[in-house]
């Protein structure tokens, strides 16, 4: 079992099969971590919001640390209009480190390396933004489409290409993270193997590497939610301010 | 389960082609859509639940916390500089209490001064005076005791010369002719002795 590195991230059920209709929402390790990852959140936060103390404790200076943070984040991309948005960009951002992040403590489950959950966050994202766009700007919003100062006669190529890049907004978002939280994960679990093939004579230089590798895949795990946010927030400005 | 596949192809058409992948045995478990549709149900009910638990109850609580501490501290700030306005005022009525006064008592001190000297003056004047008074006084009685004086002495010179003359010649003489001749004398030499 060891020896397969993609055996990690196998979803298999965790007590009874429920169904509704024809659909399998039976309760799996992937669930699991979806509901620590929510409830750690929540608990974190409430703790951080319970008292208001004028000189914050640690949970307090966390919480409050956090959202300042993601409000600057976002209105420093996306501007003042974005204040509405402000909650579900930050519950994304947090959901998206926590699972990150509880993906490497070892013999848990990456939430965010199936592509079937990242994509329909970034569907969701995506089609979310585009209602958005039409309501502030009614058939306006399609003059994203349009890039000022274009030769008219290049115009009907730009318009195809700039729709096709639209189009493959939330792909590209919800791969982006997919595949960096699976490569890594994948790479330690490979470097891992090596160090017990290679036993006490020269399991250590893959187990130094390992070691490395931790520490570059948190980086990764918070970068990753990072830019999930951030460019949530850029498609977000291009739908409250049109530029183009 | 074909119809589960056929299902899923249509909301996520494009992985069909994944899907054959998946199909095999020892492909990636991401592919494999068997918990699809768990996962999406339970990635909707978790995130739901955090996203209207966090929007409607903890990131009020925590922006109201931000707020009120930013208020907090302004306020401070404002009544602090507040304080210190009025300490300064303060200072300067101190200061001008502590001018005013130092100029009062200058003139005080001037007035003491000026009243001292008058009150010196005139007892000296007075003083003066008793002092000239006494000296004319003492004058005048040096003045008579002058005059008084010569009539005395030559009375004393003739009866001290008549004894004289007596014990040594044995004979009295004449008062008269004495006094003449000590009057001679004493009108010779007088102005030796005095001033008149």
């Amino acid at each position: 079992m060891a020896a397969n590195p993609m055996t990690q991230f196998e979803v298999y059920r965790i007590g009874p099969e429920i169904k509704i209709g024809a659909f399998d929402i039976s309760f799996t390790n992937a669930s699991l971590f979806m509901v620590i990852s929510s409830v750690a959140i929540l608990i974190i936060f409430n703790l951080g919001s319970k008292k208001n103390l004028m000189l914050p404790n640690k949970i307090q200076l966390l919480a409050e640390l956090s959202y300042t943070f993601v409000s600057k984040m976002i209105s420093d991309t996306a501007g003042s209009k974005a204040k509405p948005y402000f909650a579900f960009i930050f519950s994304l951002f947090m959901f998206v480190l926590f699972c990150n992040m509880f993906g490497m403590i070892p013999y848990t489950f990456t939430v965010t390396s199936h592509i079937i959950v990242t994509f329909v966050l970034a569907a969701f994202i995506f089609i979310g933004v585009t209602i958005v766009g039409f309501i502030k700007h009614g058939f306006g919003y399609l003059k994203l489409f349009v890039p000022s100062g274009v030769p008219i006669v290049l115009l009907p190529l730009i318009v195809v290409i700039e729709i096709i890049s639209y189009l493959s907004r939330p792909v590209s978002l919800s791969v982006r993270l997919f595949a960096n939280m699976m490569a890594g994960h994948t790479m330690m679990k490979v470097f891992g193997g090596f160090v017990i093939s290679l036993g006490i004579v020269g399991g250590w230089l893959p187990l130094s590497f390992s070691v490395a590798l931790t520490g570059l895949e948190i980086l990764v795990a918070f970068l990753q939610a990072y830019v999930f946010a951030i460019l949530t927030c850029i498609y977000l400005n291009d739908a409250l301010n049109l530029h183009h | 389960m074909i119809r589960k596949i056929f299902f899923q192809s249509i909301f996520f058409n494009f992985f069909f082609l994944k899907e054959i992948f998946a199909a095999e045995s020892g492909g990636m478990p991401q592919l494999n859509p068997e918990f699809w549709i768990s996962q999406i149900f339970w990635l909707t009910l978790s995130f739901g639940i955090l996203y209207i638990v966090l929007s409607k109850l903890i990131l009020p609580k925590i922006s109201a916390n931000l707020e009120s501490r930013k208020s907090l501290i302004q306020e401070n700030i404002e009544a602090a500089e507040l304080q210190r306005k009025d300490s300064e005022t303060k200072l300067k009525d101190y200061e001008n209490i502590v001018s005013k006064s130092k100029i009062e008592a200058s003139n005080i001190l001037n007035e003491a001064r000026k009243k001292a000297l008058k009150d010196i003056s005139s007892k000296k004047e007075i003083l003066d005076k008793q002092i000239d008074d006494e000296i004319k006084k003492a004058e005048q009685e040096i003045d008579t005791l002058k005059k008084s004086a010569p009539a005395k002495i030559n009375k004393i010179a003739i009866e001290t010369s008549s004894e004289l003359i007596k014990k040594i010649i044995g004979t009295e003489i004449n008062n008269s002719s004495l006094s003449a001749i000590v009057d001679d004398l004493s009108k010779r030499n007088g102005d030796k002795y005095y001033d008149n």
